[in-house]
């Protein structure tokens, strides 16, 4: 069996990275290689998981600083010899090892809203068409990874946006809850809200590293600052506003 | 003893899976100051791995079904060993339950007039799972957790309960710790749920994650609880083979419910060899027959769709007669039988974890798969209306608790047993405690002896908890796996024994805080218990039956057809008995006389 050559963060934000030699076989992936580091040199190892096949999002982790699933991660992607660095996710507290307080993100999906669906037809069924659905399905595939998250640069270079921007895994949430085929939320309640939504400025970053794939940038970000426009920035209706009224604008 | 931080609660929940999440949502709306616990972050739990779809009578793709045939196709796949009132009752209100999942966000693919479609699985008569390609878990757990954080209850994440306290027959609370910081919490509680999933991690090849240790069934055991049926362990019978680092994660059955077939190393669609009795009336017996019922319910179903005991042993038996895969599985193919367009949009996340972790592309080639320990049937006695244990206070739903599925649970009957069963017990246990008047009492003595026990595998000794698991989970593998004999479970038991003897010399690094070393250390009590629990039922059941199959014992024996094993932790150890099923009343038993 080869080894692996693993440079692994050990500690809290005064610790340091650790170099470690570690066998694997063919076929594993880089939470195989820290399992077996776990379990053979460093018992204490801190490192969340729980499906190992990039269903439940638990394992995210920095692998040459590049964001990603460990579990997602097989060996034969580096080069034989090369050095692997697995570092915690950068934008969230450190909690020790590979593990960072994502608490943040829980309690952004506390201000989401929640769908209001149109009652049933009579016959207590609710009929949508498949085509209406496919893209909030697309949404609704985020395994929250988190990873998305950590790569944008709204919060990781500035972590006091945090208060007021609630990125993009909640973006792709929001424009769930807007693109519903039977919501009956008022556009307010998901758009002029904002949540944020003016931060960013579409550089795909969290497209780009999204395990899933959900093209979170093009189909969530763009339509909802789309509709954000239409709402509030509407030369017409910002007039009727000013005459008649109305509008919580943020 | 120092001071612990301490919380109140009318409900606790122990677990936030489906079935948890559902109890709370329940206990929360039926007025109980609710707190709910869980090992993982939220929205990580076993739940979310499930992939097939949710099984429910709502008659949208065939307009025959009805709840009588759930009914009566969970109990035939149990071998009838079901609690009928569980079966019925969940096949009764597994529609109105996938309905309010749709109210609350999920988004189920759809039928052509735009109703919730349903897809074929083993042992269904009709299409009946409502799913989201094949990551329905995902969709379920998702909907239930957007829905839950909304409904004003206290979330503690990464959390482990220790164990279930009581104020002299009844529940009072449970102690806990924090996985982050390692410090202790108690919950005082009137009542409690579990809610905490399965015992996989006991075999060495398993679709479960680190959680699924028998926690819950530990605890109730520990707490006096009756358990039942321990000794049927479901083996999927598709699981990853290779690479070995996967070896075990599973292969959705909606790949076959979609079409695809099984095959040994030579090509032959072996499932025609291994059709049992019965099932024979209702099974197709050519290759043709087979192909049509796809199209055509007046054909009988393929074989490939035979319940799950069914078709892990036939797996089995290939394997072991030298007709398996290079890797030790065998076939699933789908490549040659669908277009590779249906099956990316049918089985996205199959296709994703074959390309990605085997490099597999499984529109173009098949799949090797193989049978991997996968759900308890048995788990904590409850009553089929109220979930209500054994034990006052207590009260169990979805995977801990036994009964539901008999001795096989048909694949999709899982997700709606988590939220038919979850809602019932939620609601029995809200209206238990807010029928008292005041918190039941917890034992400070007890506390802290737990307290300093947590952390004796700190000091003084020399076995590593892993090294201590992977022989547990060989064992069980070995010994109390897919095929038994009471010869190797005898062995298997001495090994147990010693194994908790070395427990008590374990050793971990590090401090307290998130240390994974530790936490195995004292899951792995949990797991010893659990495993000697499903040995000493599999002993005691001298047949074949569903998810237990003795060499020394092959074929079902009538009387055990009519009794439950149940296990019951006594100051002497486990000890085991026969009770006799409850009995179903004549108009249910006339939906068998076909």
């Amino acid at each position: 069996m080869p080894n692996a050559h693993l440079k692994v963060w050990r500690g809290d934000t005064g610790g340091a990275y650790v170099d470690y030699d570690v066998e694997y076989e063919e076929g594993m992936v880089v939470l195989d290689v820290v399992h077996r580091l776990q379990a053979t040199q460093a018992g204490d190892l801190a490192v969340r998981w729980n499906c190992k096949a990039g269903k439940c999002g638990s394992c995210s982790a920095e692998i040459n600083g590049k964001p990603v699933l460990q579990c997602m991660t097989r060996m034969e992607t580096f080069i034989p010899g090369e050095t692997i660095t697995v570092a915690p996710l950068k934008t969230f507290p450190l909690i020790r090892d590979l593990v960072t307080d994502v608490s943040w993100n829980y309690r952004v999906a506390e201000t989401m809203p929640e769908l209001k669906l149109s009652a049933p037809d009579a016959d207590g069924h609710r009929r949508m068409a498949q085509i209406d659905i496919d893209r909030e399905q697309e949404f609704r595939k985020c395994i929250e990874c988190y990873i998305c998250q950590d790569v944008c640069h709204v919060i990781r270079d500035h972590p006091e946006n945090m208060e007021k921007f609630a990125g993009p895994r909640f973006f792709v949430q929001l424009a769930n809850v807007s693109m519903h085929p039977l919501d009956q939320n008022p556009a307010k309640a998901t758009v002029s809200h904002g949540f944020g939504l003016d931060y960013c400025n579409i550089t795909k970053c969290c497209t780009d590293v999204c395990p899933e794939g959900i093209h979170i940038t093009d189909n969530a970000i763009i339509p909802l600052k789309e509709r954000r426009v239409d709402e509030y920035y509407d030369p017409v209706k910002a007039l009727v506003r000013k005459v008649f009224g109305g509008g919580d604008k943020k | 003893m120092a001071e612990i931080e301490t919380h109140d609660y009318d409900v606790l929940v122990i677990g936030a899976g489906g079935a948890g999440l559902r109890a709370a949502v329940e206990a929360s709306a039926t007025g109980a100051r609710t707190g709910l616990v869980c090992k993982s972050l939220l929205g990580k739990a076993h739940t979310v791995m499930a992939e097939g779809g949710i099984a429910a009578a709502m008659g949208n793709v065939y307009s025959e079904d009805n709840w009588q045939v759930h009914f009566r196709d969970t109990m035939r796949g149990g071998k009838m060993l079901n609690n009928w009132r569980m079966a019925q009752l969940h096949a009764q209100e597994a529609p109105a339950r996938v309905m309010e999942l749709e109210e609350w966000g999920a988004l189920f693919d759809r039928t052509e007039d735009g109703r919730i479609l349903q897809r074929d699985f083993g042992g269904h008569r009709y299409a009946r799972l409502a799913h989201v390609g094949d990551r329905t878990g995902l969709e379920m757990i998702r909907t239930l957790q957007q829905h839950a954080v909304h409904r004003g209850m206290d979330v503690y994440q990464e959390v482990t309960v220790n164990r279930l306290l009581k104020d002299g027959d009844r529940i009072s609370g449970a102690l806990a710790y924090y996985r982050e910081s390692g410090r202790m919490v108690l919950f005082r509680a009137k009542a409690v749920i579990l809610a905490t999933g399965g015992l996989g991690k006991v075999f060495a090849i398993t679709s479960n994650s680190w959680e699924g240790t028998g926690d819950g069934h530990s605890l109730a055991m520990q707490a006096g609880a009756d358990m039942i049926d321990m000794e049927f362990v479901q083996f999927h019978p598709t699981g990853m083979v290779w690479p070995p680092s996967v070896r075990g994660i599973l292969v959705t059955e909606g790949v076959r419910g979609d079409g695809g077939t099984l095959k040994n190393a030579s090509g032959e669609r072996f499932m025609f060899n291994y059709i049992p009795s019965m099932f024979a009336a209702e099974t197709a017996d050519t290759e043709a027959e087979a192909d049509a019922w796809y199209e055509d319910r007046t054909k009988r179903r393929t074989p490939d769709l035979l319940p799950r005991d069914e078709v892990a042993r036939a797996i089995n038996s290939e394997v072991k007669a030298g007709r398996g895969t290079p890797h030790g599985g065998v076939y699933l193919d789908i490549a040659s039988r669908r277009s590779s367009e249906y099956i990316k949009r049918r089985l996205p996340s199959m296709y994703h974890q074959f390309m990605q972790l085997a490099g597999v592309d499984i529109t173009a080639g098949p799949m090797e798969v193989g049978p991997t320990a996968h759900y308890a049937m048995g788990g904590v006695k409850v009553d089929a209306e109220t979930a209500a244990t054994t034990v006052p206070g207590l009260y169990a739903a979805g995977e801990v608790a036994g009964g539901m599925h008999g001795s096989n649970r048909l694949g999709g009957n899982s997700l709606s047993d988590l939220v038919v069963f979850g809602r019932r017990a939620g609601e029995a246990a809200a209206q238990y405690a807010l029928g008292l008047s005041t918190l039941p009492s917890v034992s400070e003595g007890e506390i802290a002896e737990r307290s300093a026990a947590i952390l004796k595998p700190f000091d003084g000794g020399k076995e590593n908890p892993y090294t201590l698991h992977r022989e547990l989970q060989d064992a069980m593998q070995e010994e109390v796996g897919i095929i038994r004999t009471n010869s190797e479970m005898q062995s298997a038991l001495g090994k147990i024994d010693n194994l908790r003897e070395r427990l008590g010399h374990v050793q971990v690094e590090g401090n307290i805080q998130y240390n994974p070393g530790w936490h195995l250390a004292l899951d792995m009590e949990h797991m010893l218990l659990v495993a000697e629990a499903i040995t000493r039922a599999a002993v005691e059941r001298k047949e074949s039956r569903g998810g237990h199959t003795r060499d020394d014992f092959p074929g079902p024996n009538a009387d055990f057809g009519k009794v439950n094993v149940v296990v019951r932790h006594t100051a002497g150890g486990l000890g085991v008995t026969q009770e006799p099923l409850p009995q179903m009343p004549d108009e249910l038993k006339k939906l068998f006389e076909e």
